[in-house]
């Protein structure tokens, strides 16, 4: 089994190999792959620290894929991208366990901002099998009955209706070290599965932090720099209060914060 | 006989001359009966006269003198013959003096009446005295009327002896007529009769004709026209009702019919094209989507490793912010596609002029276009989406601009607010009956808003009566001609519920007034009379007049033609061909009704045009 770096699973030759060409300039080993069935032979014979699929593709598509990595019981982080960027396909994708999601088209630098922060994901989760803990001991553990979307942002109702909103832990350790982040100004709208902040890298890359719900920002934590946000994510490092479209629904989706497994 | 009213013609006549013809038969077979029995009658008389003239000389046997009288009565016109026979049939007297001396049988027909029986009768009816006869085929009808002459006491005592004490009957006198005139009278009669039956049934057959062509033909035609109008396709075909009976009424119901499927179509083809535009939307970002990731990354790429050439890095910038600029429209498109819900929030009108302005302000200086702001700055908040209410400004400035063209123009926009009434401002967007059923008819439209829909029963009929959905304005739609009159009952189409206003009438009319809920803003009443419309929501109306703020967006363009105009607001009316999306004024138009505003228009052919945007105020 080869030791390769990123796996590109996409039909669309042409978005494959600008994919390839951008990982590899960064001295990444990448392949691509233009089919579900292509990309799940490869996985077979390689071994791969990142897997980049589209969602829509004839025959099993981005979802398929991704079922039938962890029937492999490959714990191999998967970034999911689309040219049918809905709200749906979003939250889908980081319920079914993908880490982060792109909508398609992309920049070089967007496509490696979730690369490397699906990297650094890896690197993090085999450091911690290494020392044989679990790689949730590395992160701040979630409070109880906080809803996620998937390890992204997260968000819990507030007494008066509205709900807090912020950024999850893992994603800042696997952004970081936080320059700086980008907030909305209040008044401004959030869709849920679309950007509602960006966390810039210390590599000069800008990460973008996909809103938990839907809703218009009501307030915004003046006091949300990166170093309190990543002393205290969940409490003092809040960064919006929302006033939700739909709270109910949108909630329900959510993964409840029961258990700090990654 | 596939017409309607030329069977129905057919069945009167057919039906009329039976009855005629009945009544004919048998005022013709009365008429002859009676005419008969006045000759049997005369007849007899005579033959009285006759027997009682020459009894007299029988007594005396002065037989000259009776074959006298006999032959002189005998010559009187109408009189056929008068003969006396003895016991034996032989003719004693008769007014044809050849016949005296002869015998007749006993089976002639004077004697067969007593003679066909074994004994002679000695005693007949007068009935059965008379009998008519025909005495050669080609001869008149004649009748013949015999009369006993009886054995009295004289005859047997007189100084002749001729007869015996026991005989009964002495001899006959048969008097016979002629029937000649009679029968012409009575043929004249029936003619008459007959005459008189055809006329009486031409004349039925023609008002009969002339009202079933009034009343069935015309309608019936009128209506099977309408309905191969509208089987070929033309929904908008209208019978014009000339009155007010069940086949016109059934007209009104028919072109009530017709309005509600060119509606339901117009409604269907307008969603169908909607749902097609997102299915089409969705599919197009998917597939430019696609080459264009290849493009923004691969130019993305390049930017940032061609550091050491920068005019190549800012060539290529140029690449990817146009790129991005793509992705923007795609995303707008899916949204568009989408229309999300409006997010209602407090905001200055005025604020959302100035950054739509801001946004369009590329255009404009494209088209050399000049734009003036006459602005309220003391306008009333309003709560609204500040992002859609944009989007509808953007719209209405690009708009503009187009219609100036590259020749350059001025376009005004204005702000103020006004006070209106309620009437013609507020739209009644639920009602129910008391059972809670909704009266909003989604498929009936009025000025393309539902209409509340009501039952009305009248003296028997029954029809629904569509209440302009917007309060106070009295274009009401009937299905019953006469509804509103003060008998009207009004009830819910769904569950029979009446929805009368308790005996109330209407205070401009008199006419019957209807009345139903409108959830959460109380009773709102009306009346159904055409010409009244008359209408009271005490909820409404205790507000008063309200606050609304009015933009209105003025450019000197090319204007719309009147044409146009009713098209304007309709999903793919657009006539700019591969500039637009054929969206932006249904989009616009849609987004201000979810507003409660209102949107028209007012323009002529090459005088510019003038977009009037409504929406209500923060009270």
């Amino acid at each position: 089994m080869k030791k390769r770096d990123v796996l590109v699973v996409d039909d669309e030759a042409a978005v494959a190999d600008a994919a390839r060409k951008v990982c590899s300039a960064e001295g990444l080993v990448t392949d691509t792959a233009q089919s579900a069935a292509a990309g799940l032979a490869l996985l077979d014979r390689n071994s791969y620290r990142l897997i980049v699929s589209d969602i829509m593709m004839a025959g099993t598509d981005g979802f398929g894929l991704l079922i039938q990595v962890s029937a492999r019981g490959l714990l191999t982080p998967v970034v999911m991208v689309t040219g049918f960027a809905t709200v749906q396909n979003a939250v889908r994708s980081m319920l079914s366990g993908a880490i982060d999601f792109i909508p398609k088209p992309f920049t070089a630098d967007e496509l490696l901002a979730v690369v490397r922060r699906g990297l650094k994901y890896e690197t993090l989760r085999c450091e911690a099998a290494a020392k044989g803990a679990s790689a949730s001991a590395m992160f701040v553990p979630y409070p109880r009955l906080y809803r996620r979307l998937g390890h992204v942002s997260w968000a819990v109702p507030e007494r008066d209706g509205s709900v807090r909103v912020g950024v999850c832990d893992p994603f800042l350790k696997t952004a970081g070290p936080v320059q700086g982040i980008d907030l909305l100004a209040a008044g401004s709208d959030v869709v849920q599965g679309s950007r509602c902040a960006a966390v810039l890298g210390s590599d000069g890359l800008t990460y973008s932090l996909l809103s938990p719900l839907s809703g218009r920002v009501l307030d915004v934590n003046a006091g949300a720099v990166p170093a309190l946000v990543g002393k205290d994510p969940y409490e003092q490092g809040w960064l919006y209060k929302v006033l939700p479209t739909e709270p109910g629904p949108e909630l329900e989706q959510l993964t409840i914060c029961k258990f700090d497994i990654l | 006989m596939k017409k309607i009213g030329l069977r129905l013609t057919f069945a009167v006549i057919v039906t009329a001359l039976i009855t005629k013809g009945v009544f004919a038969f048998f005022s013709i077979r009365a008429e002859r009966d009676s005419l008969l029995a006045e000759v049997e009658r005369h007849a007899d008389q005579l033959s009285e006269t006759v027997k009682l003239d020459t009894e007299y000389d029988m007594m005396l046997n002065h037989r000259d003198r009776i074959r006298e009288s006999i032959t002189r009565i005998g010559t009187q016109p109408g009189i056929q013959r008068i003969r006396v026979m003895n016991k034996g049939g032989s003719i004693i007297y008769s007014s044809e003096a050849s016949e005296v001396g002869k015998t007749v049988d006993k089976k002639a027909e004077s004697c067969y009446k007593c003679h066909s029986a074994a004994n002679p009768l000695e005693r007949l009816e007068k009935k059965e005295r008379s009998r008519v006869f025909r005495p050669r085929p080609e001869s008149p009808r004649l009748l013949g009327i015999i009369n006993p002459i009886y054995n009295a006491p004289s005859c047997a005592t007189a100084a002749c002896h001729e007869h015996p004490r026991s005989q009964v009957v002495l001899g006959v006198l048969d008097v016979t007529l002629s029937l000649a005139e009679i029968d012409r009278a009575i043929r004249r009669g029936q003619v008459r009769i007959i005459i008189f039956a055809g006329v009486a049934v031409l004349a039925l057959s023609l008002i009969v004709g002339v009202l079933v062509r009034r009343w069935v033909d015309v309608p019936v035609k009128a209506l099977l026209k309408a309905t191969q109008e509208v089987a070929g396709g033309n929904l908008g075909y209208v019978i014009g009702s000339r009155g007010d009976d069940e086949l016109w009424t059934l007209a009104a119901s028919f072109n009530v019919m017709t309005q509600k499927l060119a509606e339901a179509r117009m409604q269907l083809f307008q969603s169908d094209k909607l749902a097609s535009l997102g299915r089409l939307a969705a599919g197009v970002a998917h597939e430019i989507n696609n080459p264009l990731t290849a493009v923004l990354t691969y130019s993305s790429f390049l930017a940032k490793r061609s550091q050491g050439s920068p005019e190549t890095t800012e060539d290529l910038n140029v690449i990817v912010r146009e790129t991005i600029r793509c992705r923007e429209i795609v995303k707008s498109l899916l949204d568009f596609a989408r229309q999300s819900v409006p997010r209602k929030a407090e905001t200055g009108v005025n604020e959302i002029i100035d950054r739509a302005v801001a946004v369009a302000v590329n255009q404009l200086n494209l088209n050399h276009v000049q734009l003036v702001k006459e602005l309220d700055r003391a306008l009333p908040k309003a709560v609204l989406d500040a992002n859609q209410l944009q989007q509808v400004f953007i719209n209405l400035i690009v708009n503009a601009a187009d219609a100036i063209g590259p020749g350059g123009g001025v376009i005004t926009l204005s702000s103020r607010s006004l006070t209106l009434s309620a009437a013609g401002t507020v739209q009644i967007k639920k009602a129910v009956c008391p059972k809670r059923h909704s009266l909003i008819d989604e498929q009936v439209r009025i000025g393309g808003k539902p209409a509340v829909c009501l039952k009305a029963v009248q003296e028997g009929r029954e029809a629904l009566v569509y209440v302009d959905p917007m309060y106070g304005v009295r274009t009401h739609r009937h299905g019953l001609p006469g509804a509103g009159a003060a008998k009207t009952q009004f009830s819910c189409p769904q569950c029979q519920s009446p929805l009368d206003a308790q005996g109330r009438a209407c205070p401009d009319c008199g006419g019957a007034v209807y009345s139903f809920e409108v959830p959460g803003k109380g009773m709102l009443d009306g009346c159904a009379n055409r010409d009244c419309g008359w209408q009271r929501w005490a909820e409404v109306d205790s507000v008063g007049p309200r606050l609304f703020i009015e933009v209105k967006v003025r450019d000197t363009g090319c204007g719309i033609p009147k044409e146009r105009i009713p098209l304007l607001f309709e999903p793919f009316s657009s006539t700019k061909g591969q500039q637009g999306t054929g969206l932006g004024l249904a989009v616009t138009w849609g987004i201000v009704d979810n507003h409660d505003g209102t949107i028209t228009v007012e323009s002529s052919e090459g005088a510019g045009a003038t977009f009037t945007v409504r929406l209500p105020a923060k009270p």
